[in-house]
């Protein structure tokens, strides 16, 4: 159990907007605000997953809904706490522990704002090790453990149960339809998960990760270092390739941001074209034609100066950028895992080849 | 149109005078401690160079960084009521949240959440609630708090609730100051506030600045309406834009890349400003800086304003060559150019006196000393600048074809002819007062930056452009040559209905008196 300082926090959210793929939201209302809660008095830990008991109850947290309208509603760490406060009071038990569904994006600061209301320890896991568009893509839901009750909060005092669905695919139906009746931003408690649960098919350890990389970008930063370069050598990842923006394409389908964006090679590149698609986060990636990386490897796009990651909302022409592509969660990558999260989850007809993979080979 | 320009810069007062495409007069004086009589003398020099008349004129348009560096300096700000309209929502961000504590203690006076405000799709969020917004109305008046910034949630998409409160603040207090949001910004709520604060705090301050400018003009006997210049190239008649301070931020290197444009007559081009300390790099489309998409930052506050897209580096006419270590800038002489420098009888080694000496200028008034700098020193010295501009430029442009590129400044004969990845390197007459010319060149326009739901995509962009049209038009614009600059459409992510936020932006010429 360790004290989580104001510095790690600001870490934390330039890490997991990395880690997002260009969706999840920018983490900067989140941390704001945790500054203002700890400013006046307020503090949090981080749980190991090892000193975690089997029978430990965990409480798993998100606001779901479109970035955008987060801009305007902003986001509330009462109306975070009063969702686990709901679960609780449904469930008839309290919790032992708070843990994210997504570490990518904004979400990632959601536990430490219940965490601030309520003193639990935050444990260190999510489900994604990332952000990903759908429930059904957690590492909970490719465990077929159970995805039922979810408490859904808004701050007007609408309060809704969804006490029980048959599966992942129908939670996600019926809780988007709720949050988008309620102006497209809810703080949700997700199915309550033991601590042996979680041990088995959590993605441990991925609020560490995230502070780390947060860690390499600032001091790379302020030792006028290349920000890129400390996060392939922090994560081990790889640059698959540099360019500038030339294209981007939007359209929403089925209620997601889907498109594409489309690079021309500078340096090393130069010659080259890279073209991403992307459903909110982004997905898969061809050069000159060839598709070249794939989910669940985590693809994102880093302003080439500043290291900064571009959210698929703000991507747009002229913008200098390096394509990084960091590893994907072992169990994302197993048969069960592809089914959830694979190339063939998003609709393309590809087996999954790791970037990693192919360095092995060469 | 025939038009006077004036930059009211930090060291000098430019003016000039622009008859449709020919710059009749231009002149450069020292700005002055309290703005008038730099103007003043200015206008007064370019006057005699007319022969004392200035003929019929359309407009006499200032661009200043008055407000830019109140809000920088933390000076001249008053003490502002902060109206939010949203709760239960955002509470637990207040406006001034993530402002820098020393500006948030000059211009805080009072904050008030309320309930109300909108959904994205326009429905209400929760009934505005009357009689708590009458409360703070009084409590404004009690306190002696005359400027209000008034916010609601989704305001860009309807603003009733803004509108409605200010009816009731202005029952109240009949002499009120307020500043609407919806009027300032985007979707993104702080920092649509943050624009709102910012204006708020700085309309005192506007109304003396415009009066002051009103004075020289009349001082000058120069009789003609008066413009100022706004961030994106624009201009607002002096008695709207003493209401919306904040829209002048950053106009000079606006103004700089525009009259650069007016000059050359070409509308897609790199521009670079070479002053005395920095050079601005910057590019042109469709006659316009390209904006910066990200947050902005004025004095520690995040805004969304629309923002030259611009790279500054320590290049100027007055940098340090250091011969020991090989490299020139950042360190620059600065204003103490035409003292310190070789090229005037000083001591100093600058890149002006390595351009003198390379026998790019003439400038200086003792040419005779740069015979004294080595050869090879030259050499190196043009060859580092020349990199410094080349890799910068390439940094800043955003297409591989190639493109002309103007240089413009006091400094502009340091720019290389060639370089790679420009068609041409251009010098332009009247190009250190370039400022100036794009003041006197600026358009009205008009902008709107919406979520649309429940329409197709061509009829949510018509809808968005014949918004904008009608912006530009009672913001002074001619309705028959308007066009189109900018359009951005955004499908929103989840939200059904096929919502999308629309951005288009138009721009024309004012309105001959």
């Amino acid at each position: 159990m360790r004290e989580i300082t104001e510095r790690d926090l600001e870490l934390l959210a330039t890490g997991a907007w990395i880690l997002g793929a260009g969706g999840g939201g920018d983490p900067y209302h989140s941390l704001l605000a945790m500054k203002r809660l700890y400013s006046s008095g307020a503090s949090t830990t981080l749980m190991d997953p090892d000193d975690l008991a089997d029978d430990a109850r965990i409480a798993v947290v998100s606001t779901m809904g479109a970035p955008l309208v987060g801009e305007e509603r902003l986001t509330d760490p009462e109306v975070a706490a009063r969702a686990v406060q709901m679960m609780e009071e449904y469930i008839g038990h309290g919790f032992d522990a708070v843990m994210s569904l997504e570490i990518g994006g904004s979400n990632s600061i959601q536990p430490f704002m219940v965490a601030a209301f309520t003193g639990l320890p935050v444990l260190d896991a999510d489900t994604m090790g990332r952000a990903y568009p759908e429930a059904q893509m957690s590492s909970f839901a490719i465990g077929d453990l159970r995805p039922y009750p979810l408490t859904l909060a808004d701050p007007r005092g609408v309060e809704t149960v969804v006490s029980k669905v048959p599966t992942w695919k129908w939670m996600e139906r019926v809780s988007r339809k709720i949050c988008t009746e309620v102006g497209s931003t809810a703080a949700t408690c997700k199915a309550p998960r033991t601590g042996r649960e979680v041990k088995e098919w959590g993605i441990l350890r991925t609020v560490s990760q995230a502070i780390d990389i947060g860690r390499a970008v600032h001091e790379a930063r302020q030792s006028k270092q290349n920000p890129v370069q400390a996060v392939v050598d922090c994560e081990d990842g790889r640059i698959l390739f540099e360019g500038k923006i030339v294209e981007v394409k939007r359209r929403t389908t089925e209620g997601f941001l889907r498109g594409s964006v489309e690079l021309e090679g500078l340096e090393a590149d130069k010659g080259h074209r890279m073209k991403l698609d992307f459903q909110n986060e982004f997905s898969i990636g061809w050069i000159n034609e060839e598709p070249r990386v794939m989910v669940p490897d985590i693809i994102t796009v880093l302003d080439s100066m500043t290291g900064e990651a571009i959210g698929t909302e703000a991507i747009r022409y002229g913008q200098r950028v390096q394509i990084l592509v960091l590893r994907a969660p072992e169990i994302q990558t197993t048969p069960k895992g592809l089914e959830h999260v694979g190339p063939r989850a998003f609709g393309y007809d590809l087996d999954f080849e790791s970037v990693f993979a192919e360095v092995q080979r060469t | 149109m025939r038009r006077i320009g004036v930059d009211v810069g930090g060291t000098n007062t430019d003016a000039v005078l622009v008859d449709t495409d020919r710059v009749l007069a231009a002149v450069k004086k020292p700005t002055s401690e309290d703005v008038t009589s730099g103007i003043v003398s200015a206008l007064n020099a370019l006057l005699d160079e007319l022969g004392g008349d200035p003929g019929g004129l359309d407009g006499v348009v200032i661009g200043t960084t008055h407000f830019t560096n109140a809000v920088v300096q933390r000076r001249d700000l008053e003490h502002i009521g902060a109206l939010r309209i949203g709760l239960p929502s955002g509470a637990a961000l207040p406006p001034f949240a993530d402002w820098p504590q020393d500006l948030a203690a000059h211009v805080s006076g009072r904050v008030v959440m309320v309930e109300g405000g909108h959904e994205y799709d326009g429905r209400p969020f929760m009934p505005l609630n009357e009689s708590d917004v009458r409360q703070a109305a009084k409590r404004f008046q009690d306190e002696g708090i005359d400027s209000v910034a008034i916010v609601a949630v989704f305001s860009p998409l309807t603003s009733e609730c803004e509108e409605r409160a200010a009816e009731i603040l202005r029952e109240v207090s009949p002499d009120i100051k307020l500043t609407l949001s919806h009027n300032l910004g985007r979707v993104g709520l702080l920092e649509r506030e943050n624009a709102a604060l910012l204006n708020a705090s700085l309309r005192r301050l506007a109304e003396s600045t415009t009066l002051a400018f009103t004075e020289a003009l009349d001082t000058s006997g120069i009789e003609a309406p008066l413009y100022l210049t706004q961030n994106d190239g624009t201009v607002m008649r002096a008695d709207q834009a003493e209401a919306f301070p904040v829209y002048s931020f950053s106009s000079g290197p606006t103004n700089s890349m525009r009259g650069a444009a007016h000059l050359s007559g070409l509308n897609d081009a790199m521009v670079v400003d070479v002053g005395g300390t920095t050079t601005d790099i910057g590019h042109l489309k469709a006659g316009f800086p390209r904006e910066a998409n990200t947050v902005v930052e004025i004095g520690g506050v995040r805004t969304l304003f629309r923002m030259p897209d611009l790279l500054s580096i320590g290049l100027g006419g007055g940098s340090l060559v250091d011969t020991e270590h090989h490299t020139v800038g950042p360190v620059s002489v600065g204003y103490g150019l035409t003292s310190e420098a070789l090229v005037f009888g000083g001591g100093q080694l600058t890149a002006t006196d390595v351009g003198v000496a390379a026998g790019l200028s003439q400038i200086g008034t003792s040419l005779a000393s740069t015979d004294s700098i080595d050869e090879p020193v030259i050499s190196w010295a043009m060859d580092r600048i020349r990199e410094m501009i080349e890799t910068n430029v390439d940094r800043m442009k955003v297409d591989a074809a190639p493109l002309p590129l103007l240089a413009v400044g006091g400094g502009a004969f340091l720019v290389p002819d060639s370089i790679p990845g420009i068609s041409e390197v251009i010098r332009l007459e009247h190009g250190s007062v370039a400022n100036a010319v794009g003041a006197a060149i600026a358009q009205v326009s008009g902008e709107v930056d919406q979520v649309f739901s429940g329409l197709g995509r061509e009829e949510a962009l018509e809808r968005a452009s014949s918004i904008a049209r009608n912006r530009a038009i009672s913001a002074g614009a001619n309705s028959e040559n308007l066009r189109v600059v900018d359009v951005e459409d955004l499908p929103l992510a989840y939200l059904p209905g096929d919502a999308r936020r629309v951005r288009v932006k138009v721009v024309g010429e004012t309105v001959s008196s």
